[in-house]
């Protein structure tokens, strides 16, 4: 009896330790040498595998940021490919220190499930591809239409509310996933496919004729997408949330990975210098290096050029900035001020 | 010719009509004997002709094999150049290519492990069933490292290896789990039995991906945050738990199968119980047990596949990951006919060993 108290014991102390030890994310990542990030298991321009067996994407290059912004060094991340029903989890449990997974910022997942969302990296919606040949320009349009949908999905119910609210009649085809929609819609079993506008632009890119199809432009649902973290450790919150908003505003302030090393020695623009380290102490704040700016937009890129490497007008996926522009440039993008 | 004359009755056996034999008479007798199999033959035929040549044209007339994009692949058949470029990753998912050698060596010694096991006219069998023994330590360290060689996470495993991984473990464990399970569920001890009847009955009432959503998810609940404890692991743990609560019920319907006799007859030799189970029930019960055994390996090697659910990269999960690739999107077909192959290839295999071992076993009790 003594030795399971003692045991019972030593497992409650060893809980508590290393509840203790958790309270700083940072210092645990320091310790072990590396970033653990959730990324997604394939959505195109998103995250993937290249052919040497690397992640890539738009996403993953939010984890090689904040890898690049805590070490200095862009390659240290370790990879933990999440599905829609384990993302979570991973992030709870400690599994990954931060989810980068093209994931739907909503009130319940801040709220209820115990995760803050540090800030929105690509704003996405909910539209519909359709042939040229139905003659529809609009999706109010498509009263009586077959749409393939992925089911269990927040597009599912976004399309249910859609119609009801304008009064027409649609003919669901459920479908599982992505891929299978795609070669459904290509089959002519569905008249429409509907999922978030970007993931119908990828797919678009696939068809052996994209002139043939359009994207009506109705959006009718707000996606806002973005990484996220584990409630309750705001420094470790602060770090990734700073290192998107590095991204985005060294776009703003037109400083890229070309012209970094050049502007690191000092430049008119305040804004810049505090960036980039030569003026004020932002980096001590935040508890980084003082590079640590300098290293994302030198080794990832600032906010613009990860967009076009992955996502851009010159990708086969071919997306236009739109929402995702500067409020500059009419966009949504707008990161508070580095001082 | 001159009709030789015979007594009655010594004339010699004629040959049967040739329209009777060899392909024709086959041909007449099986496809051609009345107006509605001639209808059905000639229907089936051009079937078989169209998918034969529209598959011939897609797969390899029409084909391009190699490129290094989608863009390259312009024949208008499939795109194997996919498959060609992300062959390693589809055998070794992440396993660092510089040490891909030790997979291969892993493998080999799989086979040579297995030769003893599968075969008994294998010259130096003694010492290669003591290295069979020996393997499964062998292949950790090959796989993971130690002793000189450089460690591999098991987060780099995928593709066809995790399978294997999987596959081969999930078999090689749950097979003597699930025998002792058998005899725990037939046995007289109350407590034993309860155990193995709840054990059973549990893990064949709850779907294989509910307790991989458990070993994923809720087993880091359990544990102190910060201790990791490996995914894979965790992963092999339930695949194994499955898959011998299965192969019990096969077990149990052999057992069950003999008659009461051969235990009695047993016992008034003096045999004690595990001295019967081994030498004379297990023999005869796993032996009429053997196709639903190796049907539920195969089963079990196919359900590998749904560790894509919980974000681990099996082949499947590699293709949907390579798929989601601009440079490569749009190309399932190409990935889930290559993911078929091999899978068609591992389970034909054992279906074809099961049938050798019945055959070799068969001692005229089957029809």
């Amino acid at each position: 009896m003594k030795k399971v108290i003692g045991v019972l014991a030593a497992a409650a102390s060893v809980t508590v330790l290393s509840v203790g030890a958790t309270a700083g994310t940072l210092d645990d990542i320091r310790a072990k040498g590396f970033l653990q990030c959730g990324v997604s298991t394939g959505v195109p321009g998103f995250g993937f595998t290249d052919d040497a067996g690397n992640w890539q994407g738009f996403d993953p290059a939010v984890c090689q940021a904040v890898a690049a912004a805590v070490f200095g060094d862009s390659s240290k991340v370790k990879y933990t490919p999440t599905t829609g029903k384990t993302r979570f989890e991973a992030l709870k449990s400690g599994e990954i220190d931060m989810l980068a997974r093209n994931t739907t910022w909503t009130f319940s997942r801040d709220v209820d499930l115990g995760l803050t969302f540090v800030g929105v990296n690509y704003y996405d919606g909910q539209g519909f591809i359709g042939r040229k040949s139905l003659g529809i320009s609009s999706a109010k349009e498509l009263d009586g239409a077959s749409i393939c949908i992925q089911t269990g999905t927040t597009t599912e119910l976004n399309l249910a509310d859609y119609f009801r609210i304008n009064g027409i009649s649609y003919e669901p085809v459920p479908i599982e996933t992505n891929e299978e929609a795609r070669t459904n819609y290509v089959a002519d079993r569905c008249d429409v496919y509907t999922t978030d506008a970007s993931g119908l632009a990828a797919t678009r890119s696939t068809f052996e004729d994209p002139d043939a199809h359009v994207i009506f432009p109705e959006i009718i649902s707000k996606e806002p997408l973005g990484p996220l973290v584990r409630q309750g450790d705001d420094q470790w919150a602060d770090v990734v949330r700073w290192t998107l908003n590095v991204m985005i505003n060294a776009e703003e302030y037109g400083v890229s990975s070309a012209n970094v090393d050049e502007l690191r020695g000092g430049s008119d623009n305040p804004e810049i210098n505090r960036m980039l380290g030569s003026e004020g102490n932002l980096n001590e704040m935040i508890g980084l290096d003082k590079d640590w700016a300098y290293n994302i937009i030198k080794q990832v890129g600032n906010y613009g050029e990860v967009f076009e490497r992955f996502l851009g007008v010159n990708t086969p996926i071919g997306l236009e900035r739109g929402l995702n522009a500067l409020y500059t440039d009419g966009g949504l993008l707008y990161a508070p001020p580095m001082r | 010719m001159a009709d030789a004359t015979y007594q009655p009755g010594q004339h010699p056996d004629l040959p049967p009509p040739p329209s009777t034999t060899g392909v024709v008479g086959w041909v007449r007798n099986n496809l051609l004997s009345s107006p509605l199999n001639i209808f059905l033959t000639v229907v089936s035929g051009l079937l078989v002709y169209f998918v034969a040549t529209s598959v011939y044209e897609w797969g390899f007339a029409n084909a391009d094999f190699s490129g290094a994009s989608r863009q390259d692949c312009t024949s208008g058949g499939a795109c194997w150049a996919l498959i060609n470029v992300r062959f390693g990753q589809f055998i070794y998912g992440f396993y660092p290519e510089a040490q891909r050698w030790r997979v291969n060596l892993a493998f080999v010694g799989l086979v040579v492990a297995l030769w003893p096991l599968l075969f008994d006219n294998v010259p130096a069998r003694k010492q290669l069933l003591w290295y069979a023994g020996a393997y499964p330590i062998i292949a950790f360290v090959l796989l993971l490292g130690g002793f000189g060689l450089e460690s591999v996470e098991t987060a780099k495993f995928g593709g066809f290896l995790l399978t294997m991984v999987i596959g081969v473990t999930g078999i090689a464990v749950s097979l003597p789990l699930g025998i002792v399970l058998a005899l725990g569920r037939r046995s007289d001890m109350l407590f034993i039995r309860t155990i193995c009847i709840g054990f059973i009955e549990f893990i064949r009432g709850v779907p294989l991906i509910t307790l991989l959503f458990v070993a994923s998810t809720l087993l880091s609940f359990f544990l102190p945050p910060g201790t990791t404890f490996n995914l894979l692991l965790r992963v092999l743990i339930m695949v194994t738990l499955f898959s011998s609560a299965y192969l019990a019920e096969v077990v149990r319907g052999g057992l069950q199968a003999i008659p009461v006799g051969q235990r009695e007859a047993a016992e008034s030799l003096g045999l004690g119980y595990w001295r019967t189970m081994y030498l004379i029930i297990l023999p005869q019960a796993l032996k009429i047990s053997i196709p639903g055994i190796v049907n539920s390996f195969i089963g079990l090697f196919k359900d590998t596949t749904l560790v894509a659910i919980i974000g681990l990269l099996d082949p499947l999960g590699i293709g949907r990951a390579a798929l989601a690739d601009t440079k490569w999107q749009g190309l399932s077909s190409e990935v889930y006919v290559f993911v078929a192959v091999l899978f068609f290839i591992f389970s034909f295999g054992m279906s074809r060993y099961s049938l050798y071992l019945e055959k070799k076993l068969e001692v005229g009790h089957a029809s």
